[in-house]
């Protein structure tokens, strides 16, 4: 992992990175050293301009206020939204719903709402499964295998591409884009770079209209016979929900799958309790959602104003560290501390307010069913001493190679 | 014991449900509703109070 375009963190109050590898690697101390010194909101000039409240109150606050804050920008990049020749105003943003504010937004997301609803969703279960199960039987009979690699990155790709209706077999296609969207937020504006997201445009350009040719039943299909305010969708729209559909589905779920495994190779406690009692999973995966969540969402300051104390400009980043609100010991019992049976927790992975995440029963699925078919599988396995286990930087954290040694298979 | 969840806070992360369906139940965009008049079956109190608990929106409550 290298530095952003920015160069090394000088100080976390008022020089933070959150796309640094430093920060990647020692999120959790840099939160609680930052609210220890009495510094609740770090600012950074990076980004040109970006603030990071810290405590789950902030954040709850932040989340709700759509009056002041919009979501125009939920990808924190090196130019604001309007310094992007080709990016759509507020209030409905380059992705609807995620990128839209009220009132637009709850048109938009009141379309997708029953794609993912959970009766819609649970009967993909068998479908899961079947996904984990078949990933397994592909490793053979390796004892040293990447839980990321061959694993995790696969469920979730496969699961969204088969719901919109795209080839499956261009797994590792998405999986790039999705990369260059979110991973490279601190890198050069290449020429490669650039033309890389000419290649998803055009390529989505080309299955929107394929399925405007050819209707199925799928999720590209339903979009495009949706109606907002009595009209038909845009291609432009159908295209930035499938980018959306695409990356808020892929990274995010390959991490909190990731980061559950990682955390049953490295603690054999809390990975035979959920062997002997599988029945004890769905509140496991509840407290790796805590502990681990994988997602940070950012929003852009309307209007100059005055938040808690600082000055806020507008077009100023503000993220919304929801990882950071899952780990504040006001709002949870030994914050730090994953409590695999942890009964109260309202811990916030999905976001909070009008924007939880829409594909949320979709990702606790695929979640509880992998770390469920793994267990079966491997019931004994362990990080590889001799290999190194890397985390992804910026608004989505996971492990993105997971090297374990299996020592016992069922 | 009666359940009660607060339609204008709900938004949808379908935890009492998961948790509690015999109390909870949702509609076709995920919103959660009280079943039954929020009336909570005798032995059912626990599941009422693990469903309020988990709540990430704090949209539930409960009339002891």
């Amino acid at each position: 992992m290298s530095e952003t375009v920015y160069g090394p963190v000088t100080d976390w109050a008022t020089d933070f990175d959150h796309a640094s590898p430093a920060y990647a690697a020692d999120m959790h101390k840099i939160w609680d050293d930052l609210k220890n010194s009495g510094c609740p909101i770090a600012h950074t000039d990076r980004y040109g301009g970006t603030w990071l409240p810290l405590t789950h109150e902030l954040v709850h606050e932040i989340a709700y206020d759509t009056a002041h804050f919009s979501s125009q920008g939920p990808v924190v990049g090196q130019l604001k939204p309007s310094e992007l020749e080709d990016s759509v105003p507020a209030p409905i943003g380059g992705a609807p719903p995620i990128s839209s504010d009220p009132p637009f937004h709850a048109e938009a997301r009141r379309l997708l709402l029953p794609a993912f609803s959970p009766k819609v969703i649970d009967p993909w279960r068998e479908e899961v499964i079947t996904i984990c199960n078949q990933l397994i039987d592909d490793m053979g009979d390796a004892d040293h295998i990447d839980a990321a690699l061959q694993y995790s990155q696969h469920i979730p790709v496969m699961v969204i591409a088969r719901m919109l209706g795209l080839p499956v077999e261009d797994g590792d296609k998405f999986r790039g884009w999705v990369n260059l969207v979110l991973s490279g937020i601190g890198e050069e504006r290449t020429e490669a770079r650039m033309q890389q997201f000419m290649e998803f445009n055009e390529y989505l350009e080309f299955h929107v209209n394929d399925h405007i040719e050819n209707p199925r039943d799928d999720l590209i299909s339903f979009l495009l016979n949706a109606e907002i305010f009595g009209e038909k969708l845009s291609p432009r729209h159908v295209a930035g929900s499938v980018i959306l559909l695409l990356i808020a589905g892929i990274d995010t779920t390959w991490s909190g799958i990731g980061s559950s495994l990682w955390h049953l190779a490295t603690n054999s406690v809390d990975r035979r309790r959920l062997v002997e009692n599988p029945d004890m999973i769905p509140a496991a995966v509840e407290e790796f959602l805590r502990a681990y969540a994988p997602v940070t969402m950012a929003r852009l300051v309307k209007e100059d104003m005055e938040f808690h104390g600082v000055q806020m400009k507008k077009e100023d980043w503000v993220l919304l560290p929801f990882p950071a609100a899952n780990r504040d010991d006001k709002q949870f019992a030994n914050a730090h501390e994953v409590v695999i049976d942890r009964e109260e927790n309202r811990h916030a992975a999905f976001g909070l307010g009008i924007h939880r995440c829409l594909g949320s029963n979709l990702a606790r699925l695929e979640m509880n069913v992998a770390v469920e078919v793994f267990l079966q599988r491997f019931p004994d396995f362990s990080v590889d001493a001799n290999e190194i286990v890397t985390w992804s930087t910026g608004q989505v954290r996971g492990p993105r190679s997971l090297p374990f040694v299996v020592n016992a298979r069922a | 014991m009666r359940v009660h969840v607060d339609p204008s806070k709900c938004q949808g992360h379908n935890r009492c449900y998961a948790l509690a369906p015999e109390l909870f139940d949702v509609d076709d965009y995920g919103n959660a509703f009280e079943l039954n008049d929020g009336v909570v079956p005798a032995g059912l109190e626990d599941k009422a109070r693990l469903a309020l608990a988990n709540c990430p929106e704090f949209a539930i409550s409960i009339e002891e």
